[in-house]
């Protein structure tokens, strides 16, 4: 098999010998699968795909599902985390291998067997639990997104929607409420706060009100059906609900009732933001409405006529009530449907069918949450802020769609 | 301690350990009430917390015996902090660690509000490839030699339990707390 550079290779630039197609269907031939804007990869495809299917006997069943051999899902890694492919997604679940990462110092290794959870502080008695003991208490399963406050960038109009905001990610997470527990150690009336801290290099503390500890939290153990990813917080982390998701501490071994907060290095250097007048805000714990048109965006090529507008939505204060979308660079708006169910604290699919002409235009979405907050846009954002981005910043996406079909990141 | 009372209490004791004792009402109908005590788990030693228990509040609950100075700081910054942070803290490559006006970027001179988080972090998160290895005479000193480069502190100063707590960070008159609820606002 040759493959001239700079050309592109086609999927069955390859010839299967005779031979190897009589070896039987489970041996596999290496064939070129071309991954749509990038190059070309190597991937082991089988040799039932390689002919008429209908014609060979096709691999028997495994232990575990594979993803198709055509399919390339990444998540795009930095120093510090991983980005989800929100562009390559459909629905709202993201696949658990797919969602995104954040640590301070790495994923660490945890035998559940020897992994134990303290609570102590402000409490009639403290306890030791350990997974196999969470498992025991009444279980809750919820879907809710998951956000990193720093899911922002910009500057290039090569951006995807993975690069603008792929620290967002959505599970079906299924745990014990936090409120039971509190129950079993008796919280102390006075206790206003509690500290939760994780069993990772970073020794990861954050702050939480009690409040958040009785209304929703969960110290949760599963996600999508199985036992919750080591980069995700094995053998178990707590979820905070529309909370900013560094709070949401993984790997988590302790948590201490107190009646002040901590004021810990994740609360304070980190995970605030300047704002207006030289001030700091900090303990902002909701994360604000915010959508993205995930098709078409770039990478995507379009061709004029029909095209479905997709993306999601979501809001740390509550439900979507309404998105909006405008195909004339924010000049007027129309609603986008909906794809229920809406749930509270979760993305929310949008569509809109819409009928390019071809001509050069841009396209965006805006949510409305129920508390009727409304997305900015980033001219509003950055002038309320005083600021161009930092923690907690969500304007409007805007995409510009070319004569010749690219789709582009408008910045600004 | 009568024969009586100590048998009730070993049975308690028992009946947490095995997860058989019930001390409250049962649930019905297969749904459990919000005041359910399920005795799973169990109680928690001195011991089992002692082990963790590394919280620092701006208070200065939790801060350590032991004390320390920026001169003795310095030589152990310099051993084990300055390939990731630089020499004076400055020149990374890592996070900057000493700025004194806000023109320099974030760091613990100009934007951080509490001193005690300075030992708390170092103490829990830092050298980053050998993190909980600093003993806490040793944060002490690093703590101290952070604040005196970030002329927090007047040279010479004696950092302990007492005095970390008392330090006053030039950050902490801009800290605002947020009070955004949602609604039609955009801050
Ligand atoms: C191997 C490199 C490395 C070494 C050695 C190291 N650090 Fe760090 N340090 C880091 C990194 C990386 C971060 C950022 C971690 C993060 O953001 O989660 C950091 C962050 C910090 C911060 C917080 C900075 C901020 O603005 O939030 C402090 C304080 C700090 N280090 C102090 C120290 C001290 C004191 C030592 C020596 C005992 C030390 N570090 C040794 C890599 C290092």
């Amino acid at each position: 098999m040759k493959v001239i550079p700079g050309e592109k290779p086609t999927l069955l630039q390859t010839k299967v010998s005779r031979r190897k197609l009589l070896g039987g269907a489970a041996a596999a031939a290496v064939v070129l699968a071309e991954a749509p804007f990038a190059s070309a990869v190597q991937a082991a495809v089988t040799q039932a795909e390689l002919t008429d299917p209908t014609k060979i006997p096709g691999v028997p069943p495994g232990q575990v599902g594979t993803r198709s051999a055509f399919e390339k899902l990444v998540k795009k890694p930095s120093d510090i985390s991983s980005r989800t492919p929100l562009q390559d997604l459909f629905g709202t679940i993201t696949p658990s291998d797919l969602h995104f990462e954040r640590n301070h110092n790495g994923v660490p290794a945890i035998d559940p067997a020897k992994h134990e959870l303290v609570i102590h502080g402000m409490v009639e008695k403290s306890l030791v639990l350990t997974l196999a003991d969470l498992k025991r208490f009444p279980s809750v399963s919820r879907i809710c997104f998951l956000e990193c406050s720093g899911n922002f960038r910009s500057g290039s109009e090569k951006l995807s929607p993975q690069d603008i905001c792929g620290l967002t990610s959505q599970s079906e997470w299924t745990g014990v409420m936090l409120s039971t527990i509190f129950r079993q150690v008796g919280v102390n009336p006075k206790a206003t706060w509690f500290l939760a801290e994780g069993s990772d290099a970073a020794v990861m503390t954050r702050s939480i009100p009690i409040q958040k500890g009785w209304d929703d939290a969960m110290i949760v153990y599963a996600q999508n059906g199985e036992a919750i990813r080591p980069e995700q917080g094995y053998p178990f982390r707590l979820f905070l609900p529309g909370y900013e998701g560094n709070m949401s501490i993984k790997w988590l071994r302790r948590i201490e009732l107190s009646d002040a907060p901590y004021m810990t290095r994740e609360e304070t250097s980190k995970y605030t933001e300047p704002v207006k007048d030289g001030k700091i805000r900090y303990f902002s714990f909701d994360i604000d409405a915010r959508s993205i048109i995930t098709f078409p965006a770039y990478p995507a090529q379009v061709q004029k006529g029909w095209i479905e507008i997709r993306g999601i939505a979501w809001s740390g204060r509550g439900k979507v009530q309404q998105v909006e979308i405008s195909t004339d660079a924010g000049k007027s708006w129309n609603p986008a449907q909906l794809s229920g169910p809406v749930l509270d604290k979760a993305h929310t699919g949008f569509r809109y069918l819409w009928q390019w002409d071809g001509r050069e235009t841009e396209i965006q979405s805006r949510v409305t949450d129920e508390t009727g907050y409304q997305q900015p846009t980033y001219k509003a954002l950055a002038a309320a802020r005083g600021s161009k981005g930092g923690y907690h910043f969500n304007p409007i996406t805007g995409w510009v769609l070319k004569p010749d079909g690219r789709v582009l990141l408008r910045n600004g | 301690m009568n024969a009586v009372f100590k048998i009730t209490l070993s049975i308690l004791i028992l009946g947490w350990a095995s997860g058989f004792g019930s001390f409250s009402k049962p649930s019905s109908g297969g749904v459990f009430t919000s005041d359910t005590i399920f005795n799973f788990g169990r109680l928690a030693t001195p011991a089992d917390i002692q082990r963790w228990d590394i919280d620092i509040r701006p208070d200065g609950k939790g801060l350590p015996k032991g004390s320390g100075t920026a001169q003795k700081g310095k030589s152990i910054f310099a051993q084990k902090c300055a390939a990731c942070h630089g020499v004076t803290g400055v020149e990374g490559p890592n996070d900057r660690l000493v700025s004194t006006d806000s023109s320099q970027g974030k760091a613990i001179g100009n934007y951080w509000p509490y001193a005690t988080t300075v030992f708390d972090y170092i103490r829990r998160a830092m050298p980053f490839n050998q993190p909980g290895t600093l003993t806490d005479e040793e944060v002490y000193s690093l703590t101290a030699f952070l604040l005196e480069a970030n002329r927090v502190i007047k040279p010479g100063t004696e950092l302990n339990a007492q005095t970390l707590p008392a330090v006053q960070m030039p950050a902490l008159k801009r800290y605002i707390l947020d009070d955004r609820r949602g609604g039609p606002i955009i801050r």
